[in-house]
């Protein structure tokens, strides 16, 4: 299955660590990615778990049909001659297995989404076909919301701002951007968003997952190409098949793939009438969220230019996260921003706000304004949302006055390394980047999908735990994503949790690194790498 | 039959064979097998040998070559910088029932702002108070910590607002009905649409990969054609039709149009058929109705009869989002299978707040605003027909109205002349602008709106604005 890859680059130089930006030997360019392998006996243990479920799924479904159960599900109130709605199949695995375990997803909250949250309890008597909220609310760390550099938040300047805009524009336009809904606050956030990626200019919509799906076929049409990774979000993949360009994929970061489907799509062209294509789309992400790793970008660079293909780079998670100065990517990797065609992102995660963007050349934004679906029918922006995110993109850039971005960014590191560093050495086969925030744990099992997330629950931690069909059917996982928020007695409670979970579940797969008790591990050491970093 | 052949000439042919074999015996060997080869090469190149297939290999150097003279296309075409599009007009305030444009304020007609909830204080106040306690953004889709009590409470009470048994929100209004459609309808599935339906049923059309029947815009005649077909087919293929899902996807008032659909007979014609109705709502919600529920409380049809409704929170709500309503065993299976709700960020808790808060302000009232609204409609449509020199295209309790020229005079050019015009006068209207790879792209009109707290005078006004316009562009 999996391989670990590692290639450390070159340690910029250390330099005075009074400088503007994160110095640089707090911020060592180690670019290491790892993915180690399923142990054999666990892919063989979760496939015969998922056979046992089945199985028992096909009983119970059989004795509903025969009247023995009691049928739980909701009833069609149309007339029993109509073509029945669902398919039996296609519900099997939401009736059977997804429900068992549906009180660990969709969990309500009851408060801001910050470092802290209170998670609403929910009881169910008749094993999860319905729920009752018992009215308390467990104050738990919030290792599940987006919220990389913690700008999520009910007070402060981001806050009053929004409040601000409240009184003065309204909650809405009611109008599109074609027609009356372009307010000077959009303009503001356009021209500073393009500023800061270091590009010539920048458009923003309403929903991030609208700007990959409606704004993709613009770019691409029948006759064009789009090369796309194998784990690319589902907005892409929609944005894609809408388009009617041809798709091919690739393995997942695997740049020499990438490479021999360029190869041979120039060579042989199209299928059938072997023309030439019109254009070639790669369509990669800044950092994938359900593995948590970094595109090869560079070398991704490199291929696009040999070939003249175009690159859509997708930053949902990325943008604020990533880089010493929290540019993305092309911060992190230091590429020209002009080498990327088109650069895409979201303002939920890092902003603590709503919408996507896209930004690029004037040439490729003009047109993305005429001819844009969202623009062209979807009300405009709301202005609490964008003044949100026009004073977030303020305090990281330290137009404020304060240091408090900048912070912020160095918090994010520390925190991710700290916590990352930890898990490894504990024994779980942890995913993905050494920078990335995003830090998937494996578990496999899936009964485990479950016990996982109710256990650290009890111990007052909130995370998000996905099985299939957000991931493969034998690699579910517990992700956790860090925030700037968290601070080191948080993310100590956290592992010191999640030591106490993975001795009581055995997610201790590792092979690579001794299973150890946090108790084991070197304190000082951590500590000490922390404290200096701060 | 030729010639008869005389005897003499039998014995002159047998003559010749003989004298021909003679010379074989005589002819040297070598003379004879070199014959002999070219006989047999004859018959071989005849029979057996097949046309060999021309080599396709390329080598090396010509791989190279190809992808050395491939040349892409630009990414986008080059625009025009005078497109309407680059040139909007930038406001800098509440976009109310009038707004400030280049410091002039006008008369507000080209926004959904149907109920005026824009700028509302009390709206505003509880938006205020959320950011207060929830921050702005969600931070994460529904399935991860993005559920917050408020979009439960709102979902609630949407549910509850149309009498139905649940609700589902979006967090923005296009992506609704573009995802809910895909959600139910799979790629043997049919569906029926009517032509005027605006482009983001367009697109979850297409996003499911069905099979689509477009019937002539509200024409139930050509629906019913569409049908009797389709059973036609089904009686030939009984087994299979048995597992074709059919739905039929209309609006409660169309935006392109204006007009209400023909719902009465559309419900007959599903018990008769066997298939589901998915109805949008967007623009009848909050308008059209003696408490604003839409098209079904028009008509006075049972709301359990519509499978689905789906609607928009930012037209008459006066916030952003979208919302579906329906019975459980509906609604229910779109938490798991909308994309464009499982995979996205869920609505900021303000705009839920501002939500709550509307619909608060619509149940209170009750009957009052929505029975102003269709008032003022119908007093608009008739002061609108009594212009001579515009089509008015809309139902007259409608408060959405597209004004058109006479046929000949209709361009976009004229009517952006009319818009300006007006413009100068202090009224705001505007053209509705659609891109061009509608399904069926409508004539070039001016979309009107109402605002349910304009007063007579000023609906007199627009006209009046209407009128002298009209003289200066066709003169």
């Amino acid at each position: 299955m999996n391989k670990s890859s590692s290639s450390s680059s070159s340690s910029s130089s250390s330099s005075n660590s009074k400088s503007k930006f994160i110095s640089e030997n707090v911020f060592k360019f180690q670019n290491h990615e790892e993915f180690e392998e399923t142990p054999t006996w666990a892919a063989v243990v979760t496939v015969l778990g998922y056979a046992i479920l089945s199985a028992l799924g096909w009983l119970r479904d059989f004795l509903r049909h025969i009247g023995f159960e009691e049928k739980k599900t909701a009833y069609d109130p149309n007339p029993k001659d109509f073509v029945p709605l669902y398919q039996s199949y296609e519900c099997f695995y939401t009736r059977n297995l997804y429900t068992r375990i549906r009180d660990v997803f969709n969990q309500p909250i009851a408060s801001v989404a910050g470092a802290e949250v209170h998670v609403m309890e929910r009881l169910s008597d008749d094993y999860n076909w319905t729920f009752k909220f018992s009215g308390k609310k467990i104050p738990s760390i919030n290792l599940g919301s987006y919220n990389y550099l913690g700008f999520a938040e009910n007070q402060g300047p981001c806050s009053e701002e929004a409040i601000k805009s409240i009184e003065k524009y309204g909650l809405t336009t009611c109008s599109t951007r074609h027609e009356l809904g372009t307010q000077q606050y959009m303009k503001e956030l356009e021209s500073l968003m393009a500023e800061y990626l270091n590009v010539e200019d920048c458009i923003a919509f309403g929903m991030g997952f609208a700007t990959n799906a409606l704004n993709i076929p613009t770019l691409a049409g029948k006759g064009d190409l789009i090369l796309s990774d194998k784990l690319n979000h589902v907005s892409l993949i929609l944005g894609a098949r809408l388009s009617g360009a041809t798709i091919r994929t690739f393995d997942h970061n695997d740049v020499k793939d990438l490479e021999l489907q360029l190869h041979d799509a120039i060579i042989h062209g199209q299928p059938r009438t072997c023309r030439p294509w019109k254009k070639i789309l790669i369509i990669v992400e800044g950092v994938y969220s359900m593995e948590g790793s970094l595109c090869k970008l560079p070398e991704i660079i490199a291929i696009k230019k040999k070939y003249k293909a175009y690159l859509y780079v997708d930053e949902a998670h990325s943008i604020g996260a990533i880089g010493p100065r929290g540019r993305g990517v092309v911060d992190y990797w230091k590429v020209d921003p002009n080498d990327i065609d088109i650069h895409m992102g979201t303002f939920t995660k890092s902003f603590g706000s709503a919408g996507g963007y896209i930004a690029g050349k004037k040439t490729l934004i003009d047109h993305i304004r005429i001819y844009s679906h969202s623009a062209c029918y979807s009300s405009s922006m709301s202005a609490p949302v964008v003044l949100q995110i026009i004073s977030a993109l303020n305090i990281i850039m330290g137009r404020d006055g304060t240091n408090d971005g900048q912070k912020r960014i160095q918090q994010l590191a520390c925190n991710v390394r700290y916590f990352r560093r930890q898990l490894f050495d504990m024994g779980f086969i942890v995913y993905g980047n050494d920078n990335s925030p995003v830090v998937p744990v494996m578990i496999y099992m899936p009964a485990k999908i479950a016990a996982v997330n109710r256990e650290m629950l009890k111990r007052g931690c909130a995370v998000v735990t996905v099985g299939f069909p957000a991931t493969h059917l034998t690699e579910s996982r517990v992700r956790f994503c860090l925030s700037a928020g968290h601070t080191k007695e948080m993310l100590d409670h956290a592992l010191r949790a999640m030591d106490e979970v993975g001795h009581l579940v055995s997610l201790r797969y590792s092979k690579q690194n001794p299973h150890l008790r946090w108790h084991d591990l070197n304190r000082a050491d951590y500590d000490k790498e922390y404290l200096s970093l701060n | 039959m030729g010639s008869s052949m005389t005897r003499g000439d039998i014995e002159n042919l047998a003559t010749d064979f003989y004298g021909l074999l003679e010379s074989f015996k005589h002819a040297p060997l070598y003379h004879i097998s070199f014959e002999i080869f070219l006989v047999l090469a004859v018959i071989w190149l005849v029979v057996f040998r097949k046309p060999r297939p021309i080599e396709k290999k390329l080598t090396e150097k010509e791989k190279q070559d190809l992808i050395d003279e491939w040349q892409p296309e630009p990414l986008v075409p080059s625009v025009d910088p005078n497109h309407p599009a680059l040139n909007v007009r930038v406001l800098d305030g509440i976009v109310g029932k009038t707004v400030e444009i280049d410091g002039k304020k006008s008369l507000n007609f080209a926004t959904f702002n149907f109920l005026n909830f824009v700028g509302n204080q009390r709206i505003a106040d509880k938006a205020i108070q959320a950011v207060q306690k929830y921050g702005v953004g969600s931070c994460g889709p529904r399935g991860f910590y993005g559920t917050i009590d408020i979009h439960l409470e709102l979902e609630e009470r949407l549910a509850r607002f149309f009498q139905c048994e649940e609700g589902i929100i979006y967090s923005y209004g296009f992506s609704t009905i573009a995802s809910i459609i895909p959600a139910y309808s799979k790629r043997n599935d049919i569906l029926f649409v009517d032509e005027g339906v605006h482009y983001a049923i367009q697109k979850g059309v297409e996003a499911s990969r069905s099979h689509v029947k477009w019937f002539r815009h509200n024409d139930i005649n050509d629906l019913e054609r569409l049908l009797a077909e389709q059973e036609v087919l089904d009686k030939k293929i009984p087994k299979k039709a048995r597992s074709i899902r059919r739905f039929l996807i209309i609006e409660g008032l169309y935006v392109n149009y204006g007009d209400i659909c023909p719902l009465p007979r559309m419900v007959e014609l599903k018990y008769k058929y066997k298939y589901r109705i998915f109805m949008d709502e967007s623009v009848s919600f909050g308008t059209i109705g003696q408490a604003g529920r839409g098209v079904t409380e028009y008509y006075s049809i049972d709301r359990q009869k519509i499978d689905l409704i789906s609607s928009t929170l930012e037209y008459a709500a006066g916030s952003i989002g979208g919302f579906a309503v329906g019975s459980s065993f509906v609604v229910d299976h779109q938490r798991l299978s909308a994309q464009g709700y499982c995979f996205s960020a869920s609505l900021p808790p303000l705009l839920a707040a501002a939500a709550i808060e509307a619909l608060n302000i619509m149940e209170e009232d009750n009957t009052l605003l929505f029975e102003t609204i269709m008032e003022k409609s119908k007093r608009l449509h008739k002061k609108l027909l009594s212009i001579k020199g515009y089509i008015i295209s809309g139902d007259e309790i409608s408060p959405l109205k597209h004004i058109r020229l006479t046929h000949a005079f209709n361009t976009i050019g004229r009517l952006e002349e009319i818009v300006q015009f007006a413009q100068t006068r202090d009224i705001t209207i505007t053209v509705a602008r659609y891109l061009n790879d509608e399904h069926l792209l409508p004539e070039p009109s001016i979309r009107l709106i109402l605002n349910v707290e304009m007063t007579d005078e000023e609906l007199e006004f627009l006209c009046a604005v209407l009128q002298e316009a009209l003289v200066k562009v066709t003169t």
